[in-house]
């Protein structure tokens, strides 16, 4: 019952925010609708027991004829996933406070319709509901690209729509295959794809399907083309949207729907993913080295980053999988952060080359300490959520292969090296004439800037917390794999 | 005092913060002292630590505070240690920190960003506290990463300057080469014994039989990240550089404390490396490389500051040679000498540099003793204690050095002697032009000539003692007394010496010591005949030629990597960015909706509306039906 009532807590805010008239306190009203979803969460969490397995389930058959439930329910996972979301919403719209929002009514519509289809993905414990969750996604962030986005949108918005879309017909391909395996009367749910007994090379065969679904969308290398542009082009909040919480759906989905269905499928392929991520890794920082727009860069800098996440993930241990998780929150957290202030940049700026910049610390100290800090978490250093991640990922890898641990590991090198030039660029130097007229941040900004410190320290010197919540339920789902955490 | 360990990194951090949040709101007179006041308070609570552990030999303070990592049944705590070799280094950090930070009170005076200054210095020294207390390599990384953050903010402390920051970003950069291999190592570790604690770590190694292939992998890829952090080759053009930021800075982060970070962690790792002799081969044979090359650059060069960079980073050499051939508390005996005199010799520069308004080059200095009494005696005392004349501290732990490399091998030994002139050589050079002689700089800076003020000369004084008395910390052997550093270290590295390879002989020492002396006072002499009677004064840049010239440009090391590594991989990146990315997987994919495109565009024609076609389609159809059938 309960999760379900989180599930449609932002389906209110959708519906509640349309009765707002004025632009200004539309924004403030939405914000406080985006807080009934986290409360709802925070509630969740104090009640969650981490060794409890899956809580606070709701199951009801929805076409009971073709055995489809509506089966959602939260473990570990599920929770920190729904928490990233349901912490990052409130954040995406704060970021909106002293920005001018055409058409604000339907922007933050679907802003929630976005919030209720991805924590439908990250709860749906049927696979039919799951797939559901997962196409709605994409229609609330192709619309904001849509029509919020930059200059080149049209041809963009469709790419992504039709690369993203067409991956996942793989992935409904390989669920109606689980469906067709399970005993009469057949059903989607996630426990009976548990039971099957299926032979290693028919689970070759589903990790592709779902493989490409979820590789398209993280992106993994070299299926990525469609998000840079994409990422660039749409506006602010759509790009944190779609880095913040969408890419991770395919982790999330890795590690729900192929680890502990098709062990035997990943034990097949994962040097070839693991591979695949790895050459991302290098490959997408040489692009971050060579770009000159700094929202393109970070956009290549996050395909680094999920890159390394997949490679934990496939290591299939619990170091990797314990480091990918609290990446995959990290990494939310520092990519709003970086989208934020790179949307700093062209409000005061109007465009986003780095060229253009130069010697905003002189200027601004407020901006220069937190986009250090959030720069910080982004490079790894010990003692900010970056470090907590890369470090458990890398480890994690090197149990895999110490090769790959080190061509993984060159993250750590040249993470410094595109984002300290890009800091320089933008912030050191002499003060151009540009510079000098920088408007000073807003005290909304400052405060949004505030939190992403606070989130990137607090979770790097005390990850416990959820590390704990994380820790049973990952274990659980490698035991179903049949590996034996250590 | 054993409750009290949290304290020591705690109340520079609390200095940070005040500086840091209150910024250019806390007072300029109030911001220094707090900075100071709060590595006295950490200098304080080691000494009572020190004299705890100075009572039971086996005594190791450790403290669990909690639990930082985990996954699966690993866990690791935050948690820290202080046995002989750490509080060895904490006494060095927190002792030299402080009197480095009360002398940038008078030397950053001027300064527009006092409070971020001091801000930077405590976070730096935080940091480097946190490296020696952990009890763990990870907690040991997370200082070294976050001492490598503070050397880059302060290094382009002065950030208008975009030359500055090249120098701190090449910093960090290499630094993070060396760290990516520290990285790798601790997962072998990991790997192989199940945990990153020293304690469970080493009692692991214990058990393993010599020169196991995994063991000199963790201890080579662990070296790597030595090579970034304390600068030897090939990562070691970062240091030179360095020298952008302030020059107290130069002096805490840059000769007396950080850079020694390499050098702990093999201290500190003794166990492993004795069990890996080809990685301790490894270790001093790049020292001694990087020792006899720095030296030889040192030669020709004409930036104040430069020469002692250059004089460190050959200084470094020393201590890992030393590590090399296993005398570990050596090492760790020249960390601390070298730490009171190289922060004095920096400090000094920093005084002559404050004196000539900036200037660096000491083609236009000269005759500086008459206008700074203070700073001339104590860099003269600095300069005989690292040239190695008795009795100052530099003899008695650059001796140790040369003492362990011959019992090792003559070769390492006579290289390493070689060095040793090198280093006289240089550093009287440097002395004698910028103190002796006529001065050379302009009438202005002339009249402005002025010994610093007290808050300067002082630490100058402290550190001038430190660095006369220093050495008696490890007398050797023929004078009969105790040898108070090995016997401190014993628990620390008794059971590594046990491997150790004896010990010089008496005659060796006495020749060793006697020779020394002659050859220092030949060169004294030689050097001051050149540069104060001859008043030989370095030639222009561009007049140098030759072999000299090959020297003055540092070997062309950084020509080197700028051509072959950094100007490459701009090339590749935009090259792969043009033709790979958006030339070539980004085209393929494009390509699949042209391809959908112009299919339906041809499917399309089919729908003619022409209803004989249909019916033939039809007909066409079915009896491809059959014959499916038939066939199947």
């Amino acid at each position: 019952m309960l999760s379900l009532l989180m599930l449609l807590l932002p389906l209110v805010g959708m519906l509640l925010i349309r009765m707002v008239s004025d632009k200004k306190s539309a924004a403030r009203v939405a914000l406080l609708l985006s807080f009934l979803p986290l409360a709802a969460t925070i509630w969740h969490a104090t009640m969650f027991d981490p060794n409890g397995g899956m809580q606070f389930v709701f199951d009801k058959w929805w076409v009971e004829s073709m055995g489809i439930s509506f089966k959602v329910g939260m473990d570990g996972l599920s929770l920190l996933m729904v928490l990233l979301t349901n912490v990052l919403v409130p954040i995406i719209i704060f970021s909106t406070f002293d920005r001018d929002i055409v058409d604000f009514k339907n922007f933050y519509s679907l802003i929630f319709l976005m919030q209720f289809a991805l924590v439908g993905v990250f709860t749906s414990l049927d696979g039919f509901l799951f797939y559901i969750f997962w196409e709605l996604a994409l229609l609330p962030i192709w619309f904001i690209c849509l029509l919020w986005g930059g200059a080149d949108r049209i041809r963009i918005t469709l790419k992504f729509f039709i690369y993203t879309l067409s991956g996942s017909l793989f992935m409904l391909v390989a669920l109606i295959y689980l469906y067709l395996q399970t005993p009469l009367p057949h059903t989607f749910s996630l426990d009976s794809f548990y039971e099957l007994a299926l032979t290693p090379s028919q689970q070759g065969w589903i990790f592709w399907g779902f493989f490409l679904a979820f590789a398209i969308k993280i992106p993994i290398f070299p299926l990525h083309t469609w998000q840079p542009d994409t990422y660039t082009n749409a506006p602010t909040q759509g790009t944190m949207l779609l880095s913040g919480i969408m890419l991770k759906m395919g982790l999330y989905g890795i590690i729900r729907w192929m680890v502990p269905v098709i062990p035997a499928g990943i034990a097949e392929w994962a040097w070839l993913a693991m591979g695949l991520s790895v050459v991302g890794i290098v490959y997408a920082s040489a692009m971050a080295i060579a770009q000159k727009d700094f929202k393109r860069l970070i956009a290549y800098s996050s395909i680094a980053h999920v890159g390394l996440i997949a490679a934990g993930i496939f290591s299939m241990n619990m170091m990797g999988m314990q480091g990918a998780v609290f990446q995959m929150l990290s990494h939310g957290v520092n990519a709003v952060g970086l989208f934020f202030i790179a949307d700093i940049l062209i409000d005061r700026y109007g465009n986003r080359e780095m060229k253009d910049m130069g010697g905003i610390a002189h200027v601004s100290s407020p901006f220069a300490i937190t986009f250090t800090i959030i720069l910080l978490g982004s490079v790894a250093l010990p003692l900010t959520n970056g470090f907590i991640g890369e470090f458990m990922l890398l480890n994690g890898v090197f149990q895999y292969s110490g090769w790959l641990a080190l061509f993984a590991g060159l993250t750590v090198i040249f993470g410094a090296v595109y984002m300290l030039r890009a800091y320089q660029r933008i912030m050191l130097g002499e003060a151009g004439e540009a510079s000098k007229s920088f408007k000073a941040l807003t005290s909304n900004e400052k405060i949004l800037l505030y939190i992403i410190v606070a989130l990137v320290i607090v979770n790097g010197v005390y990850p416990k917390p959820l590390l704990d919540i994380a820790g049973p339920s990952l274990s659980a789902i490698l035991a179903k794999a049949g590996v034996v955490s250590m | 005092m054993t409750n009290l360990i949290w304290l020591i990194p705690i109340l520079p951090l609390l200095g940070f913060l005040i500086n840091g949040i209150g910024n250019k709101n806390v007072p300029r007179s109030v911001s220094g002292w707090i900075a100071s006041l709060s590595v006295l308070g950490s200098f304080i609570i080691s000494i009572g630590a020190f004299g705890t552990l100075m009572a039971d030999p086996n005594l190791v303070i450790k403290a669990d505070y909690f639990e930082w990592l985990s996954a699966g049944s690993f866990t690791l705590d935050f948690g820290f240690l202080v046995d002989r070799l750490s509080i060895v280094m904490l006494l060095v950090i927190t002792g030299v920190g402080f009197l480095i930070h009360v002398y940038s009170i008078g030397y950053m005076h001027e300064e527009e960003d006092y409070a971020r200054y001091f801000a930077y210095l405590n976070l730096f020294v935080f940091f480097m506290l946190l490296l020696v207390l952990g009890s763990s390599y990870v907690l040991m990384f997370v200082g070294w990463e976050g001492v490598g953050l503070c050397s880059y903010l302060l290094i382009g402390f002065w950030f208008k300057n975009n030359a500055y920051n090249d120098a701190a970003k090449k910093a960090f950069i290499m630094n993070r080469i060396g760290d990516l291999g520290f990285l790798l190592g601790m997962f072998l570790i990991f790997q192989t014994f199940g945990s990153l604690e020293y304690d469970t770590v080493f009692a692991g190694a214990r058990q393993m039989t010599f020169d196991q292939p995994v063991l000199t992998a963790i201890t080579l890829l662990l070296f790597v990240g030595a090579m970034g952090k304390s600068a030897q080759i090939p990562l070691y053009t970062w240091l030179p550089d360095a020298m952008a930021g302030p020059t107290p800075v130069s002096a805490l982060i840059h000769a007396a404390t950080m850079v020694t970070a390499g050098i702990y962690m093999v201290v500190r790792s003794n166990v492993l490396y004795v069990m890996a002799p080809f990685s301790s081969e490894v270790v001093a044979f790049v020292g001694l490389l990087t020792a006899l090359m720095a030296g030889l650059i040192g030669l020709k060069q004409n930036d104040i500051k430069k020469v002692l960079a250059y004089s460190t980073v050959s200084q470094l050499g020393f201590m890992f040679v030393a590590l090399g051939v296993g005398a570990y508390t050596t090492a760790l005996f020249h960390v601390v000498t070298h730490a009171f005199f190289k922060a004095l010799l920096f400090l000094c520069a920093g005084s002559v540099i404050h004196a000539m308004g900036g200037e660096q080059d000491i083609r236009k200095m000269g005759g500086l003793k008459k206008a700074l009494p203070v700073t001339h005696l104590t860099f003269l005392i600095g300069t005989l204690a690292i040239a190695g004349a008795p009795p100052f501290a530099g003899f008695f732990s650059k001796d140790e050095i040369l003492a362990g490399a011959w019992t090792h091998s003559y070769l390492i030994f006579g290289i390493l002697a070689v060095s040793a002139i090198l280093t006289a050589v240089y550093m009287f050079r440097l002395y004698y032009l910028t103190f002796h002689g006529e001065f050379r700089g302009s009438k202005h800076q002339q009249e402005h000539l002025h010994e610093s003020p007290i808050s300067m000369t002082v630490p100058l004084m402290v550190l001038a003692v430190l660095s006369t008395v220093g050495g008696f910390l490890g007398m050797p052997e023929i004078f009969h007394m105790p040898h108070f550093l090995n016997n401190f270290l014993e628990p620390v590295t008794g059971w590594a010496d046990l491997y150790a390879h004896g010990h010089a002989s008496h005659t060796f020492e006495y020749t060793l010591i006697g020779s020394s002396m002659v050859l220092l006072i030949v060169i004294i002499y030689l050097v001051y005949n050149k540069y104060v009677k001859d008043a030989h004064v370095p030639k222009a840049d561009h007049l140098v030629t030759g072999f000299q010239n090959v020297l003055a440009n540092k070997f062309y090391v950084d020509e080197f990597y700028n051509t072959f590594i950094t100007k490459p991989l701009n090339v590749l990146s935009s090259f792969s960015y043009n033709w790979i990315e958006k030339g070539f997987i980004d085209r393929i994919v494009n390509s699949f909706g042209y391809l959908t495109n112009g299919a339906s565009g041809v499917l399309r024609l089919v729908q003619s509306g022409h209803i004989g076609l249909y019916i033939i389609a039809m007909v066409i159809a079915v009896i491809l039906m059959f014959v499916f059938k038939m066939i199947i």
